[in-house]
C-alpha cells in the first residue's frame, strides 16, 4: 500500500473534502503563502483560493469565535491555532460559545466546527509552545477531542471530524508529522469515538494516546523479547471516550497502564482509570491501575531536561516491568 | 421621517410598547417569586432595537446580548416562548435550558443572546462572514452594550470586519453604564464610536432616545453593508431605568440622574410625533395598548400552564446525533 506521512494524510484529509463541499474552508494564522507554521497547508491556496485558505490577523480569541458564527450558518469551519498552547486565547469561544450554544438554545443549531491545533513536545520550543492540552477541555461538555496516532488514523478521523455536526479540538502531534505510514488512495472515515487495539498481548493493557502509542509500540517489542506480552489500545478519540474495549481487554489482561503526554494531574490517565475502576474490570485487577504522565512540570527547553519531562520508551519498559514483575507491591509498601 | 410608512410606524410603535410590557411583566413576575434565575432589563431602551430591526430586512440577522428580549421581540419573537423560556418551561424558546439570557431563534435570523459580554461580537463576524462566502444578501446586526466595547474581541472582529468588508452592522447600545461603571469611568473619549475611525470605518452616534433617528442611519448602514461595501459602528446613547440585574441597588447613580432620562423616554418622545403629526391617532394607540395587554396575558397564561421539561432529558441537545448530510 500507498505510504505518506502524518501531514501529508492531514493535508489529503482537508483538501479532499474542501473538493466535495464548498462550505468547508480552513481559517488560520499564516495558512497561505506560508503554508501555516508547519507547513500543512503548503499548496493549498493555489487550488482554493484566498477565500477557502483563509489567512487571519493574529485574534485567536475572535477567529475561533468568527468559526463558531460560521459554523451556525451552515459553513464547516476548520480552524487552525498554531500551537495548541494558543487555544487560551480562544478558550471563551470554545468552552463558553462553541460546546454550549447548542444545548443552550435547546437544539436550534449545529456546530460543525474543527479546531485544529499542533502540541506535543519534543521540538526544543519550550514550555509555551510544548503543552499537552487535551485535559483543559476534556470536562467541558459539548465538545469532542480527537488525536490521531498515526497517519492512517489521521486522515481518517479528520474527514469524519469535519463530516461531524459537534465542535471538534482536533490534536496533532508535532513530533508524528513526519512519520510515515500507509494510507490507502481510496476514500474512508474512521468513526470517532472508537477506541482500536493496535497490538494484541495478554500480561498487561496499555492506553496510550497520541504520540505514546507509538513509544508504546516499541516498548512492547522490547518487552516481548523478555516474555511480556502487551496489549496496546489507542482511544484515538479523548472525548467522548470509548470504554469498553479498554474494560474487556484489562478483563483478559488485569493489569493497566496508561500512558500519556500531558502531565500527569488532572489529565486522561485519570479518568481512563476512574471509569476501569468503577466498571466490571474492577474485580479482575492483579495490581492497582497506574498513570505513566507527563511530569507537573513546564516543558523545559534543554533536551535531556525536555526528554526527562515526558514519558520515553525506556520509562514504558521499567513501569511495564515494576507493574508485571509485582515490584509496584513493595513500592507501595514502602511508600507507605 | 418621509420614507417611513404609517403601518411601519404604527408596527414600531407597537413593538416598543410591547417590548417594555414584556419587562414589565417579566419584572413582575419576578417579584412574585416565579423565576428561578435572573433577568437584565432594558426598559428605556426600546428605541435601539426597533429602530435597528425594521431598518434591515425580516431575511437579515441579528445578533443579541445578554439584554436580549427587545431585539427576540422586535425581530418577530413570540412573547408566549418568551415567557415560557423566562419560567424554564419546555415550551420556551430554549426548552428551558437556557433563560432569559439566552433567547434565540434562528427561524427569525435571531442567532442568539449571550451570557457572555462581547462573545456574540465574533459570532456575528462569523456568521457575515458565511453570508459573503454564501454569496447571499442578507447582513447581520451586531447589537452589543458600552461595557462589550472595551472586551478584546471587539476590537479584533471590528478589525476582521472591516479587512474583509463584510456584510455586518455594529450596533452599540451604550446605556452608559457596564454594570455599575460609567462609561466616562472607563472609555477615554466622549464617543465610542471615534474607535471606529482605527479600522477605517464610519463610526456614528446617534440619539438612542430616538427611534427615527436610529432607523435612519441603521439603513443606511445596512444599505452600505448589502452592497459590499463593508461594517459600519453605530453608538445608540440610551438609558437602562432598571439595575443592571436583580442584584442591582442602583448604588452608582442617582434617581434625579433616572429622571432626567425618562424626559427623554423613547415611547412618549415617539408617540408625541406621530401624533402631532397626525399620523397615527389617540383612538389607535388606545387599540395598541389594549392589545399589547391581551397578548402579556395570553403569554403568561400560556408559560404559567406550560410543562416545565422532563429530568429523564438532561442529556438532550449536547451533542448533534449524527453528522454531515
Amino acid at each position: 500500500m500507498r505510504v505518506i506521512t502524518y501531514k501529508e494524510a492531514l493535508r489529503e484529509a482537508i483538501m479532499e473534502k474542501m473538493r466535495e463541499d464548498k462550505d468547508v474552508f480552513m481559517m488560520g494564522e499564516d495558512i497561505g503563502v506560508y503554508g501555516g507554521a508547519f507547513g500543512l497547508s503548503l499548496g493549498m491556496l493555489e487550488e482554493f483560493g484566498p477565500e477557502h485558505i483563509l489567512d487571519t490577523p493574529m485574534s485567536e480569541a475572535s477567529f475561533v469565535g468568527v468559526g463558531v458564527g460560521a459554523a451556525i450558518m451552515g459553513m464547516r469551519p476548520i480552524v487552525e491555532i498554531m500551537f495548541s498552547d494558543f487555544l487560551t486565547f480562544g478558550a471563551d469561544q470554545i468552552i463558553n460559545q462553541a460546546a454550549k450554544l447548542r444545548f443552550m438554545t435547546g437544539g436550534q443549531l449545529k456546530m460543525p466546527l474543527v479546531v485544529r491545533a499542533p502540541q506535543g513536545s519534543g521540538a526544543g520550543a519550550a514550555s509555551q509552545h510544548s503543552q499537552n492540552t487535551e485535559a483543559w477541555f476534556l470536562n467541558i461538555p459539548g465538545i469532542k477531542i480527537v488525536a490521531p496516532s498515526n497517519p492512517y488514523d489521521a486522515k481518517g478521523l479528520l474527514k469524519s471530524s469535519i463530516e461531524d455536526n459537534n465542535p471538534i479540538i482536533f490534536l496533532e502531534h508535532k513530533l508524528l508529522y513526519s512519520m510515515k505510514g500507509e494510507v490507502p488512495e481510496k476514500d474512508y472515515r474512521i468513526p470517532l469515538g472508537k477506541s482500536k487495539v493496535v497490538r494484541s498481548g495478554k500480561n498487561i493493557t496499555i492506553v496510550a494516546t497520541s504520540i505514546m502509542v507509538k513509544r508504546s509500540l516499541e516498548a512492547a517489542e522490547m518487552l516481548e523479547r523478555e516474555g511480556i506480552q502487551v496489549e496496546i489500545i489507542d482511544p484515538r478519540t479523548l472525548k467522548p471516550l470509548d470504554i469498553n474495549p479498554i474494560v474487556e481487554s484489562v478483563k483478559k489482561t488485569h493489569r493497566l497502564l496508561v500512558v500519556y503526554e500531558g502531565c500527569v494531574t488532572g489529565g486522561i490517565g485519570g479518568e481512563i482509570i476512574s471509569q476501569v475502576a468503577e466498571s466490571e474490570a474492577f474485580l479482575y485487577l492483579d495490581a492497582p491501575p497506574f498513570r505513566l504522565g507527563g511530569v507537573d512540570v513546564p516543558i523545559p527547553y534543554n533536551l535531556n531536561l525536555e526528554r526527562k519531562a515526558t514519558p520515553q520508551v525506556e520509562d514504558i519498559v521499567s513501569k511495564v516491568k515494576e507493574i508485571v514483575g509485582g515490584d509496584w507491591y513493595a513500592r507501595i509498601s514502602r511508600d507507605a | 421621517m418621509g420614507e417611513i410608512s404609517k403601518e411601519c410606524k404604527v408596527e414600531m410603535l407597537y413593538k416598543m410598547i410591547l417590548i417594555r410590557a414584556f419587562e414589565k411583566q417579566a419584572e413582575k413576575l419576578f417579584m412574585k417569586n416565579l423565576v428561578h434565575g435572573t433577568m437584565h432589563l432594558s426598559i428605556g431602551e426600546e428605541a435601539v432595537p426597533v429602530g435597528s430591526i425594521f431598518a434591515a430586512e425580516k431575511t437579515d440577522y441579528i445578533v443579541s446580548t445578554h439584554r436580549g428580549h427587545g431585539h427576540m421581540i422586535a425581530k418577530g419573537g413570540d412573547i408566549r416562548k418568551m415567557f415560557a423560556e423566562f419560567l424554564g418551561k419546555e415550551t420556551g424558546y430554549c426548552h428551558g435550558r437556557g433563560g432569559s439570557m439566552h433567547i434565540a431563534d434562528f427561524s427569525l435570523g435571531n442567532l442568539g443572546a449571550n451570557g457572555v459580554v462581547g462573545a456574540g461580537i465574533p459570532i456575528a463576524t462569523g456568521a457575515a462572514l458565511a453570508l459573503k462566502m454564501k454569496k447571499r444578501k442578507d447582513i447581520v446586526l451586531t447589537f452589543f452594550g458600552d461595557g462589550a466595547a472595551n472586551e478584546g474581541a471587539f476590537y479584533e472582529s471590528l478589525n476582521m470586519a472591516a479587512i474583509w468588508k463584510l456584510p455586518e452592522v455594529f450596533i452599540c447600545e451604550n446605556n452608559m453604564y457596564a454594570m455599575s461603571s460609567p462609561v466616562s469611568k472607563f472609555v477615554p473619549t466622549q464617543n465610542i464610536s471615534d474607535r471606529a475611525s482605527a479600522f477605517g470605518i464610519p463610526g456614528i452616534t446617534v440619539d438612542g432616545m430616538d427611534v427615527i433617528a436610529i432607523y435612519e442611519v441603521v439603513r443606511e448602514a445596512v444599505k452600505r453593508a448589502r452592497e459590499g461595501k463593508g461594517p459600519t459602528f453605530i453608538e445608540a446613547k440610551t438609558y437602562r431605568y432598571r439595575g443592571h440585574s436583580k442584584s442591582d441597588k442602583n448604588l452608582y447613580r442617582t434617581k434625579v440622574e433616572i429622571e432626567e432620562w425618562k424626559k427623554k423616554d423613547p415611547i412618549i418622545r415617539f408617540i408625541k410625533k406621530v401624533t402631532e403629526s397626525g399620523e397615527i391617532d389617540d383612538e389607535k394607540i388606545e387599540k395598541i395598548r389594549k392589545d399589547v395587554a391581551k397578548d402579556i396575558e395570553e403569554g403568561v397564561k400560556f408559560a404559567l400552564n406550560s410543562p416545565e421539561p422532563s429530568t429523564d432529558a438532561l442529556l438532550e441537545y449536547v451533542y448533534a446525533e449524527g453528522g454531515e448530510e
